[in-house]
């Protein structure tokens, strides 16, 4: 099947990623080769998946829910402690290289909203003071 | 016999303290001398009560919740392990009105049994219906999916029986199975429990679908977003695998089906279809222009089933019972239940599978009890970030996919999201379009441009509101360029959530009296 080449990218992009953090420049024209495809379309699925990034992020990756049911019960809130606690806009990591902050989109914990993913772990029912204590358990404190 | 304690494994219950009061109770058990097994189930869905723990007395279980680990030594002391009277007491766990008043078929045995336990899967009657499907004709297990009269749980509600006929009709050859595990819905979570808490169930159904059709290998596409299930499923198929239910000879037939794990990567609008698809196809994940059909040109341009976890895990039950049975359920042409996920500002959050027709009422009100702030409900979005607001008005509406299409509404994946009195209804309205135009895929034009569109024309009428001078005209022209324009649901369906606000909370949006009245 011509497509079988293809078809393995977004699982090296995901192993590479699992590796290294996110996806390095040079690993491009390697995929590009691997895969069958020409850079620039390497390059395109890259930028099309919110998962996979071109810079190094943090030590540690904070996703904070943004969407409805987690809206209904203060993540607005919660957003904005974190952002000003972090002192950093969503999308970016903070001046020491800890956090990254992003914003998810539902992480399917909506019968315990609001909710927030630190890493791989999932936390639920999470107040201000609660976020608080979950990164400086992340921090090591 | 040793004493069995249930603590759920279900992402939910861990992310509010599960894993910490499992330890902590072993560690008690231990101190005191006391031999206790425990056994890590799924959730039974009545989520407020999670961590919900359950202790095993002369084959009946009883319910505490919801246990942190301060609470575990207390529970001791309270001789729990005999049912002793505490706090956190419910009684026997099938009693509990809140899942006692619910159908479960689904989700039998959600929370019942260890997910990764074939020989649990077994007794509760797992493999019953591949067991019976394997004695059957392709054309007899389509049937028997017919007269059920399953539709498509992702949303679409499209009849399951004539999209496997297609399949099963089309030319020889190569043919797939998918299963639709990008569960992006806010409010929408029981795929992922599902998948957590009964993963074998998902995988049977996918194999029936494969007898049905003629397909020999299946895609299980599904979310980064849920890495706990990933790793039960990855665990249940090595399982399946080993035991010789999945593999070149399902169950002694001949028949083989193999499964894949297919991750993906943080883009809501994977979840359609045919955009689904070109992900597992190695591609950016753009929505295909239909026909064809993926039923006839699927995935790597063969015919395809794709189909939701929640339509696949009901397939078992209606070959073991009969499609009969399972029609005997429901309402209208909404035949069977539907796993509802109660959520957002609610105090009782929860799943509560049920028969197509209660009352949104019902469920807010009597299962969900109202709103965890105290204050009145006043929104309820219904069937995710594509789904209508609805004010208390609508209330009575009886879920079922035709009474909802009839006033502009979904049923869509069954996530019921509710809002107090304290919800702006414009700023919902700009997060719409704001959501849509994060993740329009980018393909078609009123999708791409709209939302953007969309989201500049609600910050100028928030931006205008204090002086109520604001005016409609522009954005329901744009409502309806995007409905009538746009390639797929994710542009298609961004209007729902938005008209439903502009037509039952026009004073949210600043919009002159005269035009209040014309709207109401």
């Amino acid at each position: 099947m011509s497509n079988t080449n293809q078809a393995d990218l977004l699982p090296a992009l995901h192993r590479l990623q699992e590796k290294f953090g996110y996806i390095p420049d040079h690993a491009i024209a390697d995929l590009a080769k691997a895969h069958n495809m020409a850079q620039a379309e390497v390059v395109g699925v890259i930028g099309f998946y919110h998962d996979f990034r071109r810079t190094p992020p943090g030590r540690q990756r904070l996703r904070i829910c943004r969407a409805e049911s987690c809206q209904a019960m203060g993540a607005d809130a919660l957003a904005m402690h974190a952002s000003t606690q972090l002192g950093v806009e969503f999308g970016a990591t903070t001046a020491d290289g800890e956090v990254t902050l992003e914003a998810a989109y539902c992480l399917g914990n909506c019968a315990c909203s609001p909710a927030v993913m630190l890493d791989d772990d999932l936390h639920g029912r999470v107040s201000v003071e609660r976020l608080d204590a979950i990164l400086a358990e992340g921090r090591g404190v | 016999m040793t004493q069995r304690i249930f603590v759920p494994r279900d992402a939910s219950a861990v992310s509010v303290g599960a894993e910490r009061v499992c330890r902590t109770i072993e560690n008690e058990a231990r101190n005191r001398g006391l031999e206790v097994e425990i056994v890590r189930n799924g959730s039974r869905g009545l989520y407020w009560l999670e961590p919900l723990i359950e202790v095993e007395i002369d084959g009946q279980r009883i319910a505490y919740g919801p246990v942190a680990p301060e609470d575990v030594p207390g529970l001791f002391e309270a001789g729990w392990l005999r049912g002793g009277a505490h706090a956190l007491f419910h009684g026997p766990s099938e009693e509990i009105p809140y899942l006692k008043r619910q159908t479960r078929l689904t989700f039998a045995r959600m929370g019942v049994t260890d997910p990764l336990s074939l020989e649990d899967y077994r007794a509760h009657g797992g493999l019953k219906g591949l067991e019976r499907a394997l004695d059957m004709k392709a054309e007899d297990i389509v049937d028997a999916v017919d007269t059920g009269g399953l539709r498509g749980r992702g949303g679409a509600g499209f009849p399951t029986g004539i999209k496997w006929r297609t399949v099963m009709n089309a030319d020889g050859g190569q043919k797939y199975i998918v299963c639709n595990a990008d569960e992006g819905d806010s409010g929408t979570f029981s795929d992922r429990m599902l998948m957590e808490g009964d993963p074998f169930c998902l995988i049977e159904g996918m194999i029936i679908a494969g007898l049905a059709v003629g397909a020999d290998t299946g895609y299980i596409y599904l979310r980064s977003e849920y890495p706990d299930a990933w790793d039960v499923l990855e665990d249940a198929i090595v399982t399946a695998t080993r035991e010789g239910i999945l593999g070149a000879n399902v169950l002694g037939s001949g028949r083989r089906f193999e499964l894949n794990l297919f991750k993906g990567a943080g883009a809501y609008v994977c979840g359609e279809e045919t955009s689904l698809l070109e992900s597992i196809e190695g591609k950016r994940g753009l929505v295909r222009a239909k026909p064809p059909l993926p039923a006839l040109e699927g995935l790597f341009g063969r015919p395809t089933v794709v189909n939701n976890v929640i339509t696949l895990a009901s397939v078992p039950w209606i070959l073991a019972h009969g499609g009969e049975a399972y029609k005997a359920h429901g309402s209208g042409r909404s035949r069977g239940t539907l796993p509802f996920q109660l959520a957002g500002n609610l105090k009782r959050p929860g799943l509560v599978e049920v028969a197509f027709g209660m009352t949104l009422r019902e469920l807010l009100y009597d299962f969900g009890g109202g709103s965890a702030s105290g204050r009145p409900i006043r929104a309820v979005q219904v069937g995710g970030p594509l789904g209508a607001y609805l004010p208390e008005s609508r209330f009575d509406l009886p879920l079922d996919y035709e009474a909802f299409a009839a006033v502009g509404a979904t049923v869509g994946h069954g996530g019921i999201v509710a809002f107090d009195d304290s919800v702006d209804m414009a700023k919902m309205a700009r997060y719409a379009m704001e959501f849509c135009a994060i993740e329009s895929c980018g393909k078609c034009t009123p999708c791409r441009i709209g939302s953007v569109r969309g989201v500049e024309l609600l910050d100028s009428m928030l931006a205008a509101r204090p002086q109520r001078s604001n005016d409609d005209t522009l954005l329901r022209d744009l409502c309806q360029t995007m409905l009538e324009g746009s390639l797929c649901a994710m542009g298609g369906m961004t209007p729902y959530p938005v008209l439903s606000a502009l037509d039952h909370y026009p004073e949210d949006f600043g919009l002159s009296p005269k035009q209040e009245e014309a709207s109401t």
